[in-house]
């Protein structure tokens, strides 16, 4: 019978090209029982959006690890909106400072994880704030 | 809501997407929307690409891609990767291969998981295909999971089936074997530039030279190699994209385009009639519980699923 499965698309924007995070979580993921698109590295903005909308996803995660975190996934945020998809959730993850959380906050990134989090803290922030869409 | 059916037809990517989601989940109320395009599709070729993982499917449709969008033709890709048995999960990589296309609006390419389907694909995909036909892509390229020598579902979606083959796989007998060997339409050796090439391909040309196909198609078995070098690697898919519309043409001068399409059509009118004959009897005993309690007097040997399964035709014979 009708069961809406979660999909993700988790995707490196920038330049920075460290990806084994991004691979643990595509692999955590997947064994949460979602649907993983994993776009790998040096993605633009503008990739990343198209690819989410024609995957129909439910949640974009964005790693980076190079410190541009402040100019492309607010980038993402609005390319989103801009097209009309800004109920896909977008989260965020890497190494980002305390002072840069506010303004990411602020920009539209509905969660951000930083080095340390537990994979299960994740998956359980996925299942309680991310419903699929009717 | 209604008005999904309208915005795929004018070839809204957003709208395409949601729909063939709605698919894959197997939303209720979704088949009105495919009542709403199914008219209007029947103009795309659709090309299947399968072989065993890491084969270079993925590598190969790119650039396939690209060979399309130089001659101008529209493209939507059907990428299938494997479900998790355990968690239901899955890690759709195929888009890794194809990122350039992401922004290129003659471009739609939508990553599926198999969902428990065993057939190389999964079972939404030959509904995606209409969804994508009907939003007026020229082509669609169907890539299905890494397969062995049996998943050939394939074949009642594609017009056109490649089989990727590498080299060092096994002796002549592997080319013997039916399954997967059957199907092609064209065969691409891949990674060419590979010890074991040559014995592979002469293998290959032999069997196909022993195929009889219908109106005389010459199954091409063609080497690809150097994807390292990019103008080399493009020009030996342009070669390969040539090959495709060659075969297109083929089955249309020969009248065998009707015969695809007729075993693509019987198959869906089963799965049609299963949804709307046997899905609801299914969900019927499921809700009440009778299911269950059918199954244990199976366990218990009490009776037997023929005997059964006739009550059942006959209880439900004029509810349906």
């Amino acid at each position: 019978m009708a069961e809406r499965k979660i999909r993700i698309l988790l995707s490196k924007p920038g330049l920075d090209g460290h990806d084994r995070g991004a691979k643990v979580l595509a692999r955590c993921f997947r064994d949460a029982g979602f649907e993983v698109i994993y776009t790998g590295c040096h993605q633009t903005p503008e990739q990343i959006a198209a690819a989410a909308i024609q995957e129909d996803v439910d949640l974009v995660g964005l790693s980076c690890l190079s410190g541009a975190h402040k100019y492309l996934f607010p980038q993402v945020v609005n390319l989103l909106k801009a097209e009309g998809a800004d109920d896909i959730c977008v989260i965020g993850g890497g190494i980002i400072p305390e002072q840069d959380m506010q303004p990411l906050y602020d920009a539209g990134l509905k969660a951000l994880f930083t080095p340390g989090a537990k994979l299960d803290s994740l998956v359980e922030w996925i299942n309680t704030n991310v419903t699929p869409r009717a | 809501m209604k008005e999904l059916g309208q915005k795929v037809l004018a070839g809204d990517v957003r709208s395409a997407s949601r729909l063939i989601r709605n698919l894959e989940d197997q939303i209720p109320g979704t088949h009105v929307f495919m009542q709403q395009i199914f008219t209007k599709t029947g103009n795309a070729h659709v090309i299947g690409i399968t072989g065993a993982p890491g084969a270079g499917k993925s590598t190969l449709t790119d650039e396939l891609v690209f060979s399309y969008r130089q001659r101008k033709k529209t493209v939507g890709v059907l990428a299938v990767d494997p479900t998790s048995p355990f968690t239901g999960g899955a890690l759709l990589g195929d888009r890794i291969r194809m990122l350039r296309h992401a922004e290129d609006k003659g471009v739609f390419l939508r990553s599926l998981a198999t969902r428990g389907s065993m057939g190389g694909i999964s079972k939404a995909v030959g509904e995606a295909i209409h969804v994508m036909d009907a939003m007026g892509k020229d082509s669609i390229i169907v890539e299905t999971v890494g397969v062995g020598q049996q998943e050939v579902e394939i074949i009642n979606h594609a017009h056109t089936v490649i089989v990727v083959l590498v080299p060092g796989m096994g002796d002549e007998i592997q080319a013997l074997k039916a399954g997967l060997m059957e199907i092609a339409d064209i065969f691409i050796i891949n990674k060419a530039d590979r010890d074991g090439t040559a014995s592979l391909y002469k293998e290959v040309a032999n069997m196909v030279h022993m195929s009889v196909t219908k109106g005389g198609w010459e199954i091409p078995v063609l080497l690809v190699e150097s994807v390292q070098e990019p103008k080399k690697f493009a020009e030996s898919v342009s070669v390969i994209c040539d090959k495709i519309e060659d075969h297109y043409r083929y089955l249309v001068d020969n009248n065998l385009l009707s015969e695809r399409l007729r075993r693509k059509t019987t198959s869906e009118f089963n799965e049609a009639l299963w949804g709307a004959i046997l899905q609801p009897v299914l969900n019927d005993l499921d809700a009440g519980g009778e299911m269950e309690k059918m199954i244990d007097k199976l366990l218990k040997k009490e009776t037997d699923p023929y005997t059964l399964a006739a009550e059942v035709a006959v209880r439900y014979k004029n509810k349906v």
